[in-house]
Formats: C-alpha cells, sequence, structure tokens
C-alpha cells in the first residue's frame, strides 16, 4: 500500500503470555494526524498492543517501525525518547506527591542545584487550564478522584513534545465538559501531525473524534474500516463475532411494593435531605456529575459514610446499626466503582474474590468447605461467562472485563435483595455491559431492588425505572422512565428542574 | 531461561538456593555435611525457627510483622524457669511453668496486636518497641543471669526426648505446621488474613472485621513465639535471658525466602518451613566450614537482603507477565 503518510508500522505482533496468546500476527498502521481507534472486548489485546507500541513489553514476533527506521524499545523509556507519549487505564503518578511534581516527575526543572519551583507551578497552571481541568496544582494527588486524577495523568502525557499519543480509555471519569477539552486538545495535536491511538468502549464518542477504527477480536485484528463505514451495529458485531439487536434489555417488569425507604439523610461528607423509597423489582438509578454525591449515597446505605441525621427503613425496620457486615446479613450488598482499590484483592484467586463476602456460609464445623465453594464458583463462572474459567487463578491476570464480572457475581454467592451498583460498567467493553445489563434484567425480575449508579445517560436512561438525579449533595430531581431523556436527566444534575 | 523465569515466579527463590546451598556445603563441608547424624542435627534445630517462622508468616500475610519475637523468647524463657524454679513437685512445675510461659508471650501478641489493629499504630513501631521491653523485662527479672536448676525431666523429655525414635520437637513441629496449614487453607481465619493483608479496603467493603483479625494474627504468633521459647528452655535446661537474638532476622528472612510476600496476601505455611530449613541448613552449613559466628552474622544479613529484593524482582515480574 502507499506511504500514505505512515508514522508508525507495527507488521506482524504475537505476544505470548503464560497460558494465552494475547496477540496473534497484529499489523497496525498509523497515520499523521489521525486519531485511530483500537476497539475489541476486554482481553481481545488492545492493551497489549498499545504497551508493545509504548515500550512496555517487547512482542514475541513481528517489528514496529517508525517511519522508515525499524525501532526496538527496551523500556518505556525508550519509546518516550522517540516520541511516543502514553496515557493509561492504570495511573502512573505518585499519590504522595503534589500535581506539579507529578507532572515534572523525571524532568524537573533546577536552578543552580535546587528545585526551580516558582516556573513548575506556572506551566503546571497553565497546561491544566489550557485543558478547562480545574484541579489544584499543590493539591495531592493520592486526594484527588478519579477524575482528577485521570486528568493529571493526560496533562502529564501532552506535556512532552511527541509524534505519537497513546489514549486508554481517557475519558472513563470525565464530565461531558471536559470531555469537549480533551477533543479540543486532540483536534490541535492532530493538526500538529500527532498520530493518536485511541482505545475507547463509547461508541458514540469514538465515533465523534475517531478517524479510523481497528477491530481487535482474541487477539487478531479482525477488521479496519474509515468511521464513517461504522456503525454501531456493525462494530459490535465484529468485535464479538455475534449479532445484536440492541444494546439495552427491554426491561418489562413492574416494580410493587416499597422495600427501602430513606428520610432525610445526611452525613458526614455532605450529604443533605436525601430522601427517596424504593420498591421490590425496580431499578433505581442515581445520576449526577461528578462530586455531587451519588457514590455517597450508595455507600452511606451500606455503612460506609458516617451518617449524621435522617433514617433508613428496610421492610419498614429502622435500620440502627449500618457496616458492612451488618448491611451483608440484611442482604444489601454495595460494588465500589474502582475495582483495584477496594473491590478485588489481585493477589488472590478467581474463588477467594468471588466468595469474599460469604466466606461463612461455606463453613462447617469450623472448616471452609472447599469442594461446595468451587461447585458454586465453577457455576457462576459459566453463568457470567468469565474468563478464562479457571477458579484457582489469580485474579491479576484476568482482564478488566472480567473481573468486574467477579465483582459483580459476589451477589449470587449470598442471598442478597438490594444490590448497589456503583458505576458498575466503567471500563468495560461492550459485549461484557450487554451482559451486565442483561444481569440486571435478570435480578430485578426476580424481584430485587437494583439501586444502579451511573455517569452514562444512556445506560440510566434505558435500563432504569426511576432515576435520582443528585446536585450539590442533595436530591434534585426523581425522574421516572417515562420522563427520563438527556436533557431532563443533564438540567437536573445542574440543578435546574 | 524464559522457562526458568517463569519458574522462578511462581515459586520464588528458594528452590534455586536450596539447590545450589546443598551442592555447595556437600563439595565444601569435607564429606561431614551430607551424613544421617547431621541432617538429623539440623532438622531437630530447625523446629525452633520453624514454629517461630510459622507465627511470624500470619503477621506478614496481614501486611504487617513482628520485631519482638526475639525478645519475646528470652522473655518466655526467663518466666518459664523463674515459675519452675518456684514450684516444688516436679511435675506441677513443669506444666505451670510451661503454661505461664506460653501466657507471657501471648500477652506480648496481645499488646501487639491491639496497639497495632485497633490504635493503628505502624507494626514497624509497635515490635520495635515491645521488643525493647521484653528484653528489657527478661534482663531485669533474671538480674542478666540464667537459671538454672530446672526439673530435669523438662530437658529429658521436651528438650531431648523421643517417641518411636522422632525426637519430640520434630512431632511438635509437624503437629504445629499441619494446624497452621489447615488454619491458612481451609478455615475463615487463614481466609480474612490473606484479604486483610492482599487488599484491607477490599476486605473491608465485604464486611470482614479488618481490625479484629489483624489483632488475632499478632496473639497466634505470640502464642508460636510462647512455645517456641518454651521448647527452646527445655533444650537447653535453663532460663536464658539472652536467648532468641537473631530470631526477628531469621524469622522474616525465612518467610521472605519461603515465598511469603512482605506486602502481604502471599504465601504458605509450606514454603514458610523450606525457608527456616534453609538458613539452619546455612547456619549448619558454615559451622561445618568453620566460618566464624561474626562473620555468619554477616553472611545472615546480607541473605535476608537479597530475598527481599528477590522477592520484590518476583512481584514486578508478575506484574510485566501480565
Amino acid at each position: 500500500m502507499t506511504s500514505d503518510n505512515l508514522i508508525l508500522r507495527a507488521e506482524n505482533i504475537t505476544k505470548r503470555f503464560p497460558g494465552v496468546l494475547a496477540l496473534d500476527q497484529v499489523t497496525f498502521y498509523l497515520r499523521a494526524g489521525e486519531v485511530h481507534v483500537l476497539f475489541g472486548e476486554n482481553g481481545a489485546g488492545k492493551s497489549t498492543l498499545n504497551k508493545i507500541i509504548a515500550g512496555s513489553y517487547l512482542p514475541d514476533e513481528g517489528n514496529i517501525y517508525l517511519g522508515e527506521e525499524k525501532v526496538v524499545f527496551g523500556t518505556p523509556h525508550d519509546a518516550r525518547l522517540k516520541g511516543i507519549s502514553a496515557v493509561y487505564q492504570e495511573f502512573s503518578l505518585v499519590p504522595q506527591l503534589t500535581v506539579v511534581e507529578n507532572l515534572f516527575l523525571g524532568q524537573e526543572l533546577v536552578k543552580r542545584g535546587f528545585l526551580d519551583k516558582k516556573p513548575m507551578f506556572t506551566v503546571a497552571k497553565e497546561s491544566l487550564s489550557r485543558l478547562g481541568f480545574d484541579i489544584d496544582p499543590l493539591a495531592q494527588v493520592g486526594t484527588l478522584s478519579r477524575a482528577e486524577a485521570q486528568m493529571v495523568e493526560i496533562a502529564k502525557a501532552i506535556q512532552q513534545k511527541m509524534s505519537i499519543l497513546i489514549l486508554d480509555e481517557p475519558t472513563a471519569s470525565l464530565t461531558n465538559k471536559e470531555v469537549d477539552h480533551l477533543f479540543d486538545l486532540i483536534r490541535k495535536l492532530k493538526s500538529d501531525g500527532v498520530g493518536i491511538i485511541y482505545i475507547s468502549h463509547r461508541i458514540d464518542e469514538l465515533k465523534r473524534i475517531g478517524d479510523r477504527i481497528t477491530v481487535l477480536r482474541d487477539g487478531k485484528r479482525v477488521a479496519t474500516l474509515d468511521m464513517a463505514e461504522a456503525n454501531e451495529q456493525k462494530l459490535i458485531s465484529l468485535m464479538t463475532g455475534r449479532e445484536y439487536e440492541d444494546v439495552f434489555p427491554q426491561i418489562t417488569n413492574i416494580p410493587s411494593k416499597p422495600v427501602l425507604s430513606v428520610k432525610n439523610l445526611s452525613t458526614v461528607s455532605g450529604l443533605h435531605n436525601i430522601s427517596f423509597q424504593i420498591q421490590e423489582g425496580e431499578i433505581f438509578g442515581i445520576a449526577g456529575l461528578i462530586g455531587a454525591g451519588k457514590s455517597r449515597v450508595g455507600r452511606a446505605l451500606y455503612g460506609l459514610e458516617e451518617i449524621t441525621g435522617g433514617d433508613i427503613r428496610l421492610d419498614g425496620q429502622i435500620l440502627r446499626k449500618i457496616s458492612p457486615a451488618e448491611s451483608l446479613n440484611r442482604g444489601i450488598l454495595y460494588l465500589p466503582p474502582d475495582r483495584h482499590k477496594e473491590g478485588l484483592v489481585l493477589c488472590r484467586s478467581v474463588r477467594e474474590n468471588q466468595t469474599l463476602c460469604s466466606v461463612p456460609l461455606f463453613e462447617r464445623g469450623g472448616l471452609i468447605q472447599l469442594k461446595r465453594e468451587e461447585t458454586l464458583v465453577r457455576r457462576l463462572i459459566d453463568k457470567m461467562k468469565i474468563r478464562p474459567p479457571e477458579p484457582d487463578r489469580t485474579i491479576i491476570y484476568l482482564s478488566g472485563g472480567n473481573q468486574q464480572k467477579v465483582l459483580i457475581a459476589r451477589g449470587l454467592t449470598r442471598d442478597v435483595k438490594i444490590f448497589i451498583f456503583d458505576e458498575a460498567t466503567s471500563g468495560i467493553d461492550v459485549g461484557a455491559k450487554i451482559e451486565v445489563y442483561e444481569f440486571l434484567k435478570e435480578l430485578s425480575e426476580k424481584g430485587s431492588v437494583v439501586i444502579f449508579i451511573s455517569s452514562e445517560i444512556e445506560e440510566l436512561i434505558h435500563l432504569c425505572h426511576r432515576v435520582m438525579v443528585m446536585h450539590d449533595n442533595t436530591v434534585s430531581k426523581i425522574i421516572p422512565h417515562s420522563d427520563a431523556s438527556e436533557e431532563n436527566i443533564l438540567s437536573a444534575c445542574f440543578g435546574y428542574c | 531461561m524464559d522457562s526458568l523465569k517463569q519458574i522462578f515466579v511462581k515459586v520464588g527463590v528458594l528452590p534455586f538456593l536450596l539447590i545450589a546451598l546443598l551442592i555447595l556445603f556437600t563439595l565444601a563441608g569435607e564429606g561431614r555435611f551430607m551424613t544421617i547424624s547431621n541432617l538429623l542435627n539440623v532438622s531437630r534445630q530447625t523446629t525452633y525457627l520453624a514454629i517461630l517462622t510459622a507465627g511470624q508468616m500470619l503477621t506478614i500475610l496481614c501486611a504487617g510483622f513482628d520485631l519482638s519475637v526475639g525478645s519475646s523468647v528470652a522473655l518466655t524463657s526467663v518466666v518459664t524457669s523463674m515459675s519452675m524454679v518456684a514450684i516444688a513437685a516436679p511435675t506441677m512445675a513443669i506444666i505451670i511453668g510451661m503454661i505461664v510461659g506460653i501466657a507471657t508471650a501471648t500477652l506480648t501478641g496481645i499488646a501487639n496486636g491491639l496497639t497495632i489493629a485497633v490504635f493503628r499504630v505502624s507494626p514497624f513501631v509497635v515490635t520495635l518497641g515491645m521488643m525493647s521491653v521484653a528484653q528489657g523485662l527478661a534482663l531485669l527479672l533474671s538480674k542478666g543471669v540464667p537459671i538454672f536448676n530446672l526439673p530435669p525431666d523438662f530437658n529429658r523429655i521436651l528438650g531431648i526426648g523421643k517417641i518411636a525414635g522422632v525426637p519430640i520437637p520434630i512431632l511438635i513441629t509437624l503437629f504445629i505446621v499441619i494446624v497452621i496449614y489447615v488454619l491458612l487453607s481451609r478455615t475463615r481465619i487463614g481466609r480474612y488474613f490473606y484479604a486483610v493483608g492482599g487488599n484491607v479496603e477490599a476486605a473491608r467493603l465485604s464486611g470482614i472485621a479488618v481490625r479484629k483479625y489483624t489483632f488475632m494474627a499478632y496473639v497466634l504468633c505470640g502464642t508460636l513465639t510462647g512455645i517456641t521459647g518454651v521448647m527452646l528452655t527445655a533444650r537447653v535446661a535453663s532460663g536464658e535471658p539472652n536467648l532468641g537474638a537473631a530470631l526477628p532476622l531469621e524469622s522474616i528472612a525465612a518467610a521472605v525466602i519461603g515465598g511469603v510476600s512482605l506486602r502481604g496476601g502471599e504465601g504458605g505455611v509450606i514454603g514458610a518451613i523450606f525457608g527456616a530449613i534453609l538458613i539452619v541448613l546455612i547456619r549448619n552449613g558454615m559451622d561445618l566450614m568453620n566460618i566464624s559466628s561474626y562473620l555468619q552474622m554477616v553472611v545472615m544479613g546480607i541473605l535476608l537482603i537479597f530475598a527481599v529484593v528477590m522477592d520484590h524482582f518476583r512481584l514486578s515480574m508478575k506484574g510485566r507477565l501480565r
């Protein structure tokens, strides 16, 4: 093929890990000034390909060419020197240092042997505001929210001069406004001739910003299309190899009697005047901008927030002592948004992670009945299509989507009547999302209560019987399904009712 | 090279070290190493470190460690022997002495556990302080001199006694190892130790009483330390206020070499015991090679550093292999 201004050629890349062929003869071309999207299910090989291009891994077979020159990257630093910059899902920031210190990590400005703090601060402040990110440069990164940390990560990657930028799920925790800023920045980089490799699961975003899209499935390149040719259905079928009618299932059941009622709840963390009631079989969405308090409501119900006032009633009884252990006994389960930080024990097996909240249920005579546990775990692996289907595999080896499924399936290891999902589908591919939505539908049809905290308005509109919109740590509006639209929900997010 | 790397990531540095050392000592030991009597000697010596390492590993699994184990052994030795000497009837003396000794060490474990789990102070600082407290108490109570005239049966049975040709210390150790193995692999407590050490936030979110189980780890470590102290006292037939100075370092080194990660949440008791065997083997080999005990200290220190560095490498290689 003609050179088409190619700045990167990755040809016949193969990469093996213990027990899995992550990439199988994958060829990928990147042109200068284009946004080339990498699309595929979790575990399809996108992150692996990115890491090889960015120098974190060496391919077992295949070659990488920058322009005409063949390159071999021993470390990410080598790639960085050649102008390849990357932003990953797992952050590379040091939590104990400030934003400025992180932005200049490894490239500090020095004057007469001492750190030149003033210009570093100024440059950092400028970079952040140019990106439209409202973050205090002197804030300690460990105190920032996931979204803010992501912004710093992006700012850091963008600082240096580069010819190729790799973005892996950059918008996962960003608001629409921040996404717009990011896209403006991307367009500017494009006009400067930078080639951008973009991984995301959000199809509407990809269509906005992408020029071409390469779909990977099971480590193989399935197709490369111009974005104009790509539509949602085609992409999903290419990615999964299956046909899908709709991403969202039809929620048909009608909720019945009230089960959970919250009155005037307030917490130390700032929630106030939170009142709502949820019925059996209802999928109750909670929406809101970052920091509006949607996560805090879920955490307060579970016992992770200090309650200062108001009450919570379950089946009419006021809940006095609220803690995770008590909640689990009452049949309430909370699934956190950041599975690595609060959800999974990465160094343990799938099986131990699966039953983490229900170990006492497998005990008999002081010992855990390992056989019974294994049977249940295998059944859940089967049901949730968790891959690889090995209960004793250390969970860190599973892809993000599969890890998320293990987390979610915890709700099936004990008698749970109220599920609190906090960003259940963040960072997982469309195929896995569809499976999660089906699962939610199943739960509601069984009569369970599902509290669905999400920042994806599409999900809230299609899946929820009602959506409670949070604004500034209090309830802005509760919108029934019939009135739920992007406009209505967004206005309520901003406090306009 | 690749498959060697994979084996290393899976089992750690222990098998490689073991093989290397067995070869080294057989060659350099002038035929005195690979004899039944020497190997039996080594196994008997291993028992004390093995039980202590089993206790230490419980705290390491919970992302902590216990620096006070050595002084606790010394204190146990002093308290046990002082109690025994104070009671006339020999059988009573032995039983009461043992109970008091193990109880004392358990108490230090409780003190460690409470401060670390409930007051959330770092294990390093707490156990370092306790190390000083216990050692001070041991010296204070004994006035710095060994305590003799223990009931002879104590040493005869517990120290050098045998049942069916197998030394009693080895039997006790085997029993304890089996108990700990079952605890860690088949009980709620074991499961929760791994969870608390592996990711304390995830454990908390799953309704696990993190403080309770962290506390338990230190108490159990204390009890096992007490058992070690009593057994060592029986072996040397006297209360020794300076017993066990090298034990904190050796027990941590043994655990880490045996695959118990200092980060917490990883490692099994079998590996830890093999780590203890390795340490004792090295001491034994160095003795046979007539290496001075001062130099041996240097070697042990280097070994610990080496083990921790290898553990770190192994973890980072594991991450890269993702």
